[in-house]
C-alpha cells in the first residue's frame, strides 16, 4: 500500500458531491434527474474507494492500520485515523449501505431533493468519520455532528409528527452524549492524552473507571438503544423518510455498539466486569419485552424499530460477555442486523410508496400480486428470526455461545428472543403477505420495479452468502478481537493478582 | 512623570490615542459639515478603527504605561482586537440599516467611537480607578446610544432602564472598589495582589469583592443581576442591540479575568464560590427563560445570558486553560452574536418594517436558502453541537473546569446545554420544517456579507481555528 491517505479520501469524498450538488438547481425534472445521479454516483464511487481500504487491509495485523496524523487546532487535539478489524468493516458497511439509501429516495421523495441528498452525504462524511477517528474529541465531533442531519432529515422529510419525533431524537441523544464529553476531558486529564491508539493501553484507576464507563454508557445505551431509553428510536423511525430509517437502523444505531467495544470494554476492563450483570439485565428486558412489544404493533415500520431493539439486546449481551465468541458474534450480528434491517425497512418502503400507509392491517395477500417482493420479504424476515444459512443466525448463535460461557441463565433467558422474534417476525409476514388478496387497494400494487430489484437482490445476496460462509468477516476481525479480549482479561487477572496481595 | 516615560506610555497608548482624537475630529466634522447624515462618518469612524486595530497589530508592545494603570499586553491585544472587530461589524450593520432604524445622525458612529475607546480602555485597565473610568465612558456613551431613537418609546425606555441600572451597579461596583481600596491600601492590581498575598484577607476585603463582582455581574448580565438585558435587547434599535451583545460584553469579561487573575489571584477560592454560582444560575436561567420567548431580540438576550454563564466556567477554574478557555469562548460567541443580529435585521417584511417575532422565520428555507444555511449553523453553533465554532468554545472551557475538579459545575452547565439546544432547535424547525408564509424583503449586501462571514466563521473553526486557539493560548499567559 502506498501512503495515499486512503481513510481521508473516503471520509471526505462524499463532500465533493455535496459541492456538486450545490452548482445544481432542482426545479426541474432534469436538474433533479443530475441531483439524483451525482449523488448516486458519489456514494457507489465511495463504496468502490472504500474496498480499497478492505483490499489493503491486512488481517494478521491486531493494531491500526492506514494511520494518518496531523496536528489539529493546535491544542493537543490531532486529526488521527485508523482502522483496525473492529472498525474496518463497519467503514465498508456505511459506504454499502448509503446507494441503496439514495436509490430508496428516487421517487418516494418529491420535495427539495438537492437538500435531502446534501443532508444524506453529510451524514456520510460524519458517519465514516466516526468509524475512523483514532482521537477521542475528533471521535465526538464526528460522533454528534450526525445529529444535524439526520434531525433535519426526519423533519423536514418525515412523516405526521416529524417534529416530535426529531426532537426527541435530537434532545435524547444530546442528552445521553454531553455526559460523554466531559468523560473524554476527564480521561484527558488522567492520561495526558486524547489518543485512542495510546488510551487502549493506559490503565485508568479502578475507581475512576467506573464514573468514565457510567458517563459513555449514557451515550451509547441511548445510541444503541438500550431498555429503557429506547423510546426515541421506535418514534424517529416511523417518521423518517425510508432511507432515513435504513440509516438509523442501518449504521447510527452501530456507533452504539462500535463505541461499547472500542471504549468501555477496551478502556474501562474493571468497570465493564463490574457492570457486566447490569448490563446482562438491561439486554434481557431489552431481549424479552421489546419483542413482546414488537408483537402488539400495528405499524410496520415500529414493529421493525422494537425488533432492532431486541437484536441490539444480543449485541449488548455479547460485548459484555467479553469472550472472543461474545464479542465476534456482537460484531457479525451488527454488520448483518445493518443491512438485514435496512432491507426490511426498504421493503416497508416498497409497499409504502404504493399504498402510502404503513397499517399492517392494510395489507394481506400480496404474495398473489407481488412474488417477487414476496420472496425477497420472505428472506429478510427469515434473517431477522436467525434462520440457518441466513447472516442474521451467525450473529445471534454466536453471542448465545459467548453468554453461556459467562452467565447460562442470561443465555437462557436470551435464547427465549429467538422464539419470540420468530413470532412476530412470522406473524408479521403471514398477515402482509399471506392471505386473500380481498382489498381492492392492493389489487392493482405492482410488482417490484427494476429500481426495486436493484435495491433488494443484492442485499438479498449479502445475508445469504455470509450466512453461508462467514469467513471473511471473520477473518478481518478475528486479530483485532484476540488482542482486545486477552487486554480484558490480562487487565482482570492484575486486579485480582493486586486485591490477593493485599489479602 | 518625566517626559521620556510619557512619549513610552503615549506610545503604548497610542490605539486608543487614535480613536480619542479621532472621536473629536469626527464630532468637528459632523458638526460642520453641511450634510446632518451619519454616512461619511460612519465611514470615517470604520477607517479610524481599521488605524487602531492594524496599530495594535502591527506596532503593539508590551509594557505599563501612566505609572501602571494602564496595561499592554499579550491579552489585551487579544481582545482589543476581537472588540475592535465586534465594533467595525455593528457600525457597518447600522449603516445599511440607519434610515429605517432612525439612526441617522451623525451622533451615533461617534458614540460608538466612544464607546469603542472605554471598551479599550477597559481592556487595559491595570488599576481600580483607571478599571472604573473606562468603564464609564463606555457606559455613559451607549446609555444615549441605546435611547437614540427618540421618537420610539420603546428605545427611550430601553435607554432608562439600561441607564438607572447601569448606574446603580457602576454605585456598587465603586462601593466595592473603595472597600478594597481601605482594606488593602492600594488601587494597583499587581499592588492590591501583593498586599492580598501579605496578610490574612479581611472580611472588609470580602465585602469589596462581592460588591466589585456584583458590578460586573451587571455589566456582562449574569445571573442574578440580567433583569435589564431582555428588555434594552427589546427595546433599543438592533443595530444598537447587535452592538451592546458584542465588544461590550467581551470587554467586561476582559476586564473581570483581569482583576480576578491579578488583584485578587491570593483570595481565588473565595471569588471563585461567587464565580461558580454565578455561571450555574446564568446558565439555567438563560435556557430556560429563554423556552417562552416569540421575540427573536429578547430570546437572543437569555441566550447571551446563558452564554456568559458559560464563560464564567472558565473563569471559575481560575487556570491558564480557564483564561484561554473564556478568550476563546467570547471570541467565537461575539461571532456568533453578530451573525445571528446581521440574521435579524434581515428579518424585514417586503413593506420595509421590521419583525422580531420568531415565527416569521417559518418556511425560510424555502423563501431565501442561504440565509437559512446561515443561520440554522448558528443556531447550531450556539447550541453548541460539533463541528460547528460553539462546540469548540464549550470545550475548552469545560475542560478547564475539569482540570480545576469543578464536576458539578461541568456537569449542571453540559445539562443546562441540553435545556439550551431546545430553544435553537425551535428557530431551526420554523426555518426548515415549517411552510412559508410571506418572504422577507430584499436583504441589503453589507447585511449578506456579515451573516455569511459569521456563517463561514463557525463552519469552517474545524480548519481555521488552529491560530485562534494558540493565540489565546498566548494571550492567557500573560497572567500565568
Amino acid at each position: 500500500m502506498t501512503d495515499w491517505p486512503i481513510l481521508s479520501t473516503v471520509t471526505f469524498l462524499p463532500l465533493v458531491g455535496v459541492t456538486l450538488l450545490l452548482l445544481m438547481r432542482d426545479d426541474t425534472p432534469s436538474g433533479r434527474r443530475n441531483v439524483l445521479n451525482i449523488a448516486l454516483i458519489t456514494t457507489i464511487f465511495t463504496f468502490v474507494v472504500s474496498l480499497f481500504i478492505w483490499a489493503g487491509f491486512d488481517n494478521a495485523n491486531p493494531g491500526f492500520q492506514m494511520v494518518e496524523k496531523h496536528e489539529w487546532l493546535n491544542t493537543g487535539i490531532a486529526y488521527h485515523v485508523g482502522v483496525d478489524g473492529i472498525s474496518m468493516l463497519f467503514v465498508i458497511l456505511t459506504t454499502l449501505l448509503m446507494p441503496f439509501c439514495i436509490l430508496a429516495s428516487w421517487i418516494a421523495i418529491e420535495k427539495r431533493i438537492k437538500d435531502y441528498m446534501i443532508a444524506f452525504l453529510i451524514l456520510e462524511t460524519l458517519m465514516i468519520g466516526v468509524f475512523v477517528s483514532l482521537d477521542l474529541v475528533l471521535f465526538y465531533v464526528f460522533f454528534e455532528g450526525g445529529l444535524i442531519p439526520m434531525f433535519l432529515i426526519i423533519g423536514v422529510w418525515g412523516g405526521k409528527d416529524r417534529v416530535y419525533a426529531s426532537y426527541k431524537f435530537f434532545l435524547y441523544t444530546l442528552l445521553g452524549s454531553v455526559l460523554m464529553m466531559l468523560a473524554i476531558m476527564a480521561m484527558y486529564w488522567q492520561s495526558g492524552t486524547t489518543d485512542i491508539s495510546q488510551l487502549l493501553n493506559y490503565k485508568f484507576p479502578a475507581g475512576m473507571q467506573t464514573w468514565l464507563w457510567l458517563a459513555f454508557f449514557a451515550s451509547f445505551a441511548v445510541k444503541m438503544p438500550m431498555w429503557p431509553v429506547h423510546t426515541w428510536l421506535p418514534d424517529a423511525h416511523v417518521q423518517a423518510p425510508t432511507a432515513g430509517s435504513v440509516i438509523l437502523a442501518g449504521i447510527l444505531l452501530k456507533l452504539g455498539g462500535y463505541g461499547m467495544i472500542r471504549f468501555s470494554l477496551s478502556m474501562f476492563p474493571l468497570a465493564s466486569d463490574y457492570f457486566a450483570p447490569f448490563v446482562f439485565a438491561l439486554s434481557v428486558i431489552a431481549i424479552i419485552y421489546t419483542s413482546l412489544v414488537a408483537l402488539m404493533q400495528d405499524d410496520m415500520k415500529k414493529l421493525i424499530a422494537y425488533s432492532s431493539v431486541a437484536h441490539m439486546g444480543y449485541v449488548t449481551m455479547g460485548i459484555f460477555a467479553a469472550n472472543t465468541q461474545g464479542v465476534q458474534g456482537a460484531l457479525f450480528q451488527m454488520i448483518s442486523h445493518g443491512f438485514v434491517s435496512g432491507a426490511l425497512f426498504l421493503c416497508v418502503g416498497v409497499v409504502y410508496d404504493r399504498l402510502h400507509t404503513r397499517e399492517i392491517a392494510a395489507y394481506g395477500g400480496l404474495a398473489n400480486n407481488m412474488p417477487k417482493y414476496a420472496v425477497a420479504f420472505m428472506v429478510f424476515t427469515m434473517a431477522n428470526v436467525g434462520l440457518p444459512g441466513t447472516s442474521g443466525f451467525i450473529g445471534e448463535f454466536l453471542t448465545l455461545i459467548g453468554v453461556f460461557r459467562a452467565n447460562t441463565w442470561v443465555a437462557l433467558f436470551a435464547a427465549t428472543g429467538v422464539i419470540l422474534s420468530a413470532a412476530y417476525a412470522l406473524w408479521l409476514y403471514r398477515r402482509v403477505v399471506f392471505g386473500a388478496l380481498d382489498k381492492d387497494s392492493l389489487k392493482a400494487m405492482l410488482d417490484l420495479s427494476p429500481r426495486e430489484q436493484a435495491l433488494l437482490y443484492p442485499l438479498i445476496a449479502l445475508t445469504i452468502f455470509f450466512g453461508v460462509y462467514p469467513a471473511p468477516i471473520f477473518d478481518a476481525t478475528a486479530a483485532s478481537v484476540d488482542l482486545l479480549v486477552n487486554n480484558y482479561t490480562a487487565a482482570l487477572q492484575a486486579a485480582q493478582d493486586v486485591a490477593s496481595l493485599v489479602k | 512623570m518625566t517626559s521620556e516615560l510619557l512619549v513610552a506610555s503615549l506610545h503604548l497608548a497610542a490605539p486608543e490615542l487614535i480613536l480619542a482624537i479621532g472621536a473629536l475630529a469626527l464630532l468637528m466634522i459632523g458638526v460642520f459639515s453641511s450634510s446632518k447624515s451619519a454616512g461619511g462618518v460612519s465611514v470615517l469612524a470604520v477607517l479610524l478603527m481599521l488605524v487602531s486595530g492594524a496599530w495594535i497589530l502591527f506596532a503593539g508592545a508590551d509594557g505599563q504605561g501612566f505609572g501602571g494603570v494602564f496595561i499592554s499586553d499579550s491579552f489585551s491585544r487579544f481582545l482589543k482586537i476581537v472588540a475592535l472587530i465586534g465594533s467595525i461589524t455593528a457600525i457597518v450593520m447600522s449603516m445599511g440599516e440607519r434610515r429605517s432604524e432612525h439612526l441617522n445622525q451623525f451622533e451615533f458612529p461617534v458614540l460608538l467611537v466612544l464607546a469603542t475607546l472605554g471598551i479599550l480602555l477597559m481592556i487595559s485597565a491595570n488599576d481600580l480607578i483607571s478599571a472604573y473610568l473606562a468603564l464609564e465612558l463606555q457606559s455613559l456613551a451607549l446609555y444615549v446610544v441605546a435611547a437614540i431613537n427618540r421618537d420610539s418609546v420603546r428605545s427611550t425606555e430601553a435607554g432608562l432602564k439600561y441607564f438607572v441600572l447601569g448606574a446603580l451597579s457602576s454605585g456598587m461596583m465603586l462601593y466595592g472598589m473603595s472597600l478594597v481600596y481601605g482594606f488593602t491600601g492600594h488601587t494597583g492590581f499587581e499592588q492590591i495582589a501583593t498586599a492580598l498575598n501579605a496578610e490574612t484577607r479581611s472580611i472588609g476585603l470580602l465585602f469589596g469583592l462581592v460588591f466589585v463582582l456584583t458590578g460586573f455581574a451587571f455589566k456582562i448580565s449574569a445571573v442574578p443581576f440580567h433583569m435589564w438585558t431582555p428588555d434594552v435587547y427589546e427595546g433599543a434599535p438592533t443595530p444598537v442591540t447587535a452592538f451592546f451583545a458584542a465588544a461590550p460584553k467581551v470587554a467586561a469579561m476582559a476586564m473581570l479575568v483581569r482583576i480576578a487573575a491579578t488583584a485578587f489571584e491570593p483570595v481565588m477560592a473565595d471569588w471563585r464560590q461567587i464565580i461558580t454560582f454565578v455561571a450555574i444560575a446564568s446558565m439555567l436561567l438563560g435556557a430556560f427563560a429563554a423556552i417562552g420567548q416569540r421575540n427573536i431580540k429578547r430570546l437572543m438576550a437569555y441566550s447571551s445570558i446563558s452564554h456568559m454563564g458559560y464563560a464564567l466556567v472558565g473563569l471559575a477554574a481560575g487556570t491558564q486553560t480557564g483564561v484561554s478557555g473564556v478568550i476563546i469562548y467570547m471570541t467565537i460567541y461575539m461571532v456568533m452574536t453578530l451573525g445571528t443580529f446581521a440574521c435579524i435585521m434581515a428579518m424585514r417584511r417586503p413593506d420595509g418594517e421590521a419583525t422580531e417575532n420568531i415565527d416569521d422565520l417559518a418556511g425560510l428555507s424555502t423563501t431565501n436558502p442561504f440565509m437559512a444555511v446561515v443561520m440554522t449553523a448558528l443556531m447550531f453553533s450556539l447550541a453548541g453541537i460539533p463541528p460547528l465554532a460553539g462546540f469548540f468554545g464549550k470545550y475548552f472551557v469545560f475542560v478547564a473546569a475539569i482540570e480545576a475538579k469543578l464536576y458539578a459545575l461541568a456537569i449542571i452547565g453540559v445539562l443546562a446545554s441540553v435545556v439550551g439546544a431546545y430553544y435553537y432547535l425551535r428557530i431551526v424547525k420554523l426555518i426548515w420544517f415549517d411552510d412559508a408564509k410571506g418572504e422577507f424583503a430584499r436583504i441589503s449586501g453589507t447585511l449578506r456579507l456579515v451573516f455569511g462571514l459569521a456563517g463561514l466563521f463557525v463552519t469552517a473553526y474545524v480548519l481555521i481555528g488552529g491560530p485562534l486557539g494558540s493565540g489565546a493560548e498566548a494571550a492567557a499567559t500573560s497572567f500565568f
